[in-house]
């Protein structure tokens, strides 16, 4: 399905929200936080996160702030 | 004693790590600061990028408490959003609540501010909230739940120092046991010690160390600033006056 991660278009296979981390390379062990459709989306609930065609994904990793 | 949330802090000068010339330097600068807090953010980073664990891996080397911001956010809803996902990546429920409302100036938003501030203490966070000196908007702000302050002194970014002295004055005076910090607009170690020399708890400063020539050595700079201000407030500075006061007696004054 069609869906959109940190504003870029992609074809993917997975159903749920661990499966595409898994499908896009993301490492288990890197610290990142999820957000589907504006909505934060803890660690431990990706598995049960089921993904809908055109869904906004955000995936963020640590980063110099003032 | 200054608590924060009831954590007391080694150093109430804090420290942004954005915009450092490389690792090693803002590393170097922490060190040479001996900041009592950093703060950090969160960007989107491609999977296969090492650069968001590298720098989390530096953070964690410093054994400094790190205060996430939502920097860029510019409405209540992006805002909590990015405060959950920072609490979870960073682990701690301290948050410096940045919501913009004004693209030039990069004015806090009060209003969202306060409507995010509220969500966020119901959901137990530990709001730092970056805000202007607007007296109705502090109240609202401790209201809904925060115990801390940050009004700006300038623009971020701009080193214009502290731009309302009478508003930062008259928010000291109004609030005197709330912790509030100064953040954004410090250009020079002057500025930073005014800031305390006014009563405030502490400084948040980046981009004036960041953009130094030698961050490490500017970043030492503000650690005595703001040493040195604290010190004059609790040493209770003189009245000013507007005539002069000779300071050596004229009693026994010789005539000639």
């Amino acid at each position: 399905m069609q869906i959109t991660v940190n504003g870029e278009r992609h074809d993917v296979q997975a159903t749920t929200l661990s499966a595409l981390l898994d499908e896009m390379g993301y490492d288990a062990t890197t610290r990142i936080a999820t957000a589907v459709d504006g909505c934060f989306v803890a660690a431990s609930k990706r598995p049960a996160l089921a993904l809908h065609p055109g869904a906004q994904v955000e995936i963020l990793a640590p980063m110099q702030g003032g | 004693m200054t608590l924060f949330y009831g954590t007391e802090l080694t150093s109430r000068l804090m420290l942004g790590t954005a915009q450092y010339p490389s690792p090693e330097i803002l590393a170097d600068a922490v060190r040479r600061a001996g900041a009592g807090v950093v703060t950090v953010s969160l960007r989107r980073e491609a999977a296969g990028a090492r650069a968001g664990q590298a720098f989390w891996e530096l953070i964690r080397g410093l054994d400094v408490p790190v205060l996430p911001n939502t920097a860029g956010c510019h409405t209540v809803r992006e805002a909590v959003t990015t405060a959950q996902m920072a609490r979870e990546v960073f682990g701690t429920d301290w948050i410096k609540l940045e919501v913009i409302g004004e693209s030039d100036t990069l004015q806090p938003d009060m209003f969202a501010l306060v409507e995010a501030a509220r969500i966020l203490t119901e959901d137990g966070f530990k709001v730092f909230p970056y805000m202007t000196e607007d007296l109705v908007g502090a109240e609202r702000l401790l209201r809904a739940g925060c115990e801390v302050l940050m009004p700006w002194g300038a623009p971020i970014g701009s080193g214009k120092g502290l731009n309302n002295l009478f508003g930062l004055r008259a928010l000291r005076a109004h609030f005197p046991d709330v912790p509030m910090v100064v953040d954004a607009g410090i250009g020079v170690p002057s500025h930073a010690a005014q800031a305390m020399e006014l009563g405030y708890d502490a400084v948040l400063i980046n981009t004036a160390v960041a953009k130094a020539g030698n961050p490490a050595e500017m970043a030492r700079a503000f650690a005595m600033a703001v040493e040195a201000g604290r010190m004059a407030y609790i040493a209770d500075p003189m009245e000013e006056r507007d005539m002069a006061v000779p300071s050596t007696p004229v009693i026994g004054q010789a005539v000639l």
